[in-house]
């Protein structure tokens, strides 16, 4: 029994990482209606920062996690204005082309920069190890993960839904032309919520590294979970994709305890199963554009 | 492009005219190794420590042996089997090479397996660890190593240590199951029992379910196999469930502990057990010289696969030398059967049969050594040859 819990503590902790990672994905796709393949490359530049600020300049990892979702930000931010913003208006299948463009130039850039092996980010000892608790193993790292993914769901929930910000983002998605018409300054919006969403990737590039890995290959080994999350969960609102990574996260690693000769099918048999029933993902609107 | 299509006949004429003039007086002719190794992608490491050893025994011998100059042509397959045919075969036809080597995963050295056959040029294989290569290919002639030499005798040892129950976590790919098959088959005819044996797909982003598994089978060690790159992570997670508390210790065949990665685990990694056929911390003074000299060069410890171009390079000096400069494949292969020398891991040997290599195979530690992390060498077992070979 306290395996059991073990394994859920473990799945929700995965869940809220690809929550986290892939919650950008959800905001460029779901509300500013962009396919932008190479996410996990704004992941990726988050995690090496990170890794090059704790490992070789010494400074502490908590400092060092706001550094990688400025960073991303910032990146994101610069490439918004100078490339992104030209094909917004553009097919789908431009803006495939062009972002799976980009993530092999980050793979190869990466690769060229920082080699090619796997690093990792040296973490304080107070993150080390488990805690026993009542019998079922906590893992400190990942209860750290657990925290600081749900305070950020929280504080999105509310940004969107509550301030001004929040509802000026929700008009410009919703008619661009009526929200520039009122007085919203459209493409700032957009560019900010882009940035915004680039560095919650940075972060969750950082808090990744300890468990998925970091290595030049990252935006194309983790692009097909942060589709499934976000095609599992749909893409207009921030809730969809929350429970569709949880979702994700607890059947991944259950599947694979439970049943490890299975263990790799489970995500990808519940993420057919659930688009047979629910096309456009568990939250998804009925076919709105 | 060639020079031939950017001349007109007349002049490839005049050049051709010229050229045989030369020929005569040229001081030297010179021979061609074509070196294909993964450069770029996931092996890149594989590739690097190769071409970095090589480069530096070239240094050390100088480029001249037998009166030929020696000239490396290095290629980038990206660990790619139909990249690795394609440069073999422009190496073959195109450059007139001598010898093709290296080869960072089995796949690859398979791919090249049968131009060497047809081409009579001998294929050295430095890094890919299956058994079946050397059978695919009677110029295929290897200085690396194989999975079964390591994870046999491992096997052999856990059971004479007081080991009696294991959980084993391979990958499941050719190098992962070849490993689990020679561990599994001498650690339960000895009378070990294997109580859970899970295989973890290759590309495996979190080890998590699988380690909660090998700790509830409770186990008195777990047989460990995945690709050098991700050993770093599973040690990690090794730690970080406890399951070094918990009193399971890790065995395997030594890649996961490569000397390359080592250091990055952290202390999550002292006391882990595993066979191998080079330590950096090998205690001969040949090594020492070597690892020396690997440092100050490249700033970096040398792996087992630096030290497998290396002896891989001395092999083909070696045979140049008893054939007196002649690259005629027979006159190659035969001149490396059977040749003994002593490298940086130990006495080595070409099995005259196979043109496998045999060599000591050593029971390491991970411990700390002046501050680092080195696998210490407590045991070994001599000249182990490859036990895999379907032809026994």
């Amino acid at each position: 029994m306290t395996a059991f819990f073990t394994i859920l503590f473990d799945g929700v902790a995965y869940g809220m990482l690809l929550f986290v990672l892939a919650c950008g994905l959800a905001v460029t796709l779901g509300l500013m209606n962009f396919v932008n393949l190479a996410h996990g490359a704004f992941a990726m530049a988050g995690g090496y920062v990170c890794a090059v600020l704790v490992n070789q300049s010494g400074w502490p990892f908590f400092a060092a996690l706001p550094l990688a979702f400025v960073a991303s930000a910032l990146i994101g931010v610069v490439f918004e204005r100078a490339l992104y913003r030209h094909l917004y208006s553009r097919s789908h299948l431009d803006q495939v082309l062009f972002s799976i463009g980009l993530v092999f130039m980050s793979v190869a850039a990466v690769d060229y920069i920082m080699g090619s092996s796997r690093i990792f980010i040296k973490l304080p000892a107070v993150l080390e190890g488990q805690i026993d608790f009542f019998g079922v193993g906590i893992g400190r790292y990942r209860l750290m993960i657990i925290v600081i993914c749900g305070l950020l769901t929280a504080g999105l929930q509310l940004v969107l839904a509550r301030t001004r910000f929040g509802s000026r983002l929700r008009a410009a998605v919703d008619d661009p032309r009526a929200a520039s018409g009122l007085g919203i300054n459209v493409p700032q919006v957009f560019a900010f919520t882009f940035a915004f969403g680039c560095g919650l990737a940075g972060l969750g590039g950082a808090l990744s590294a300890e468990i998925l890995g970091l290595d030049p290959y990252f935006p194309l080994k983790f692009m097909i979970y942060f589709l499934i999350v976000v095609t599992v969960g749909g893409s207009s609102s921030i809730t969809g994709p929350f429970l569709a990574a949880l979702l994700l996260g607890i059947s991944d690693v259950a599947g694979k305890y439970y049943v490890p000769k299975m263990g790799p099918f489970v995500i990808y048999t519940i993420m057919i199963v659930i688009l047979i029933w629910r096309p456009n993902g568990l939250f998804g609107r009925s076919a709105s554009r | 492009m060639s020079i031939g299509k950017m001349l007109s006949p007349a002049a490839i004429g005049v050049a051709v005219a010229g050229l045989l003039a030369i020929t005569p007086v040229r001081a030297q002719e010179s021979v061609k190794i074509g070196l294909i190794l993964p450069m770029t992608g996931g092996q890149a490491s594989t590739g690097k420590q190769i071409d970095n050893a090589i480069k530096l025994y070239m240094q050390q011998n100088g480029d001249t042996v037998a009166g030929k100059k020696i000239e490396v042509i290095l290629k980038d397959d990206g660990a790619l089997p139909d990249n690795t045919k394609r440069l073999a075969q422009e190496l073959i036809v195109n450059d007139k090479v001598s010898f093709i080597a290296g080869f960072g995963v089995t796949p690859a050295a398979l791919a090249a397996a049968p131009l060497a056959t047809q081409g009579k040029i001998p294929e050295i294989v430095m890094a890919a660890g299956t058994s079946i290569i050397t059978e695919r290919s009677p110029y295929i002639v290897r200085t690396s190593f194989t999975l079964a030499q390591s994870s046999t005798i491992i096997g052999d040892w856990a059971v004479k240590n007081g080991i009696k129950k294991v959980a084993t976590l391979t990958s499941d790919y050719a190098p992962g199951n070849d490993a689990l098959a020679s561990f599994k088959e001498h650690f339960t005819a000895g009378g070990g029992e294997i109580v859970e044996e899970v295989k973890v797909p290759l590309a495996n982003p979190d080890f998590a379910p699988f380690l909660q598994r090998m700790k509830d089978a409770k186990p008195d060690a777990m047989f460990v196999f995945v690709p050098a790159g991700q050993g770093g992570n599973f040690m990690k997670q090794y730690a970080e469930r406890g399951l070094d508390k918990s009193g399971i210790k890790v065995i395997g065949p030594g890649d996961v502990m490569d000397d390359d990665l080592l250091n990055g685990m952290g202390d999550a990694a002292l006391g882990a057990v595993t066979a191998h056929i080079y330590s950096a911390a090998h205690p001969s003074q040949i090594n020492k010289d070597f690892v020396a000299a690997y440092k100050k060069a490249y700033g970096s410890r040398p792996g087992f696969m630096a030290v497998s171009g290396y002896d891989g390079i001395h092999l083909i000096y070696e045979a140049l030398k008893k054939t007196g400069g002649k690259t005629d494949g027979d006159a190659l292969i035969e001149a490396m059967k059977g040749m003994k020398w002593e490298s940086p891991r130990g006495p080595i040997s070409i099995d005259p049969e196979t043109r496998d290599i045999v060599q000591n195979v050593y029971i390491r530690k991970v411990e700390k050594v002046a501050g680092e992390l080195y696998n210490v060498e407590f045991q070994t077992f001599e000249a182990v040859k490859d036990s895999g070979k379907t032809k026994k």
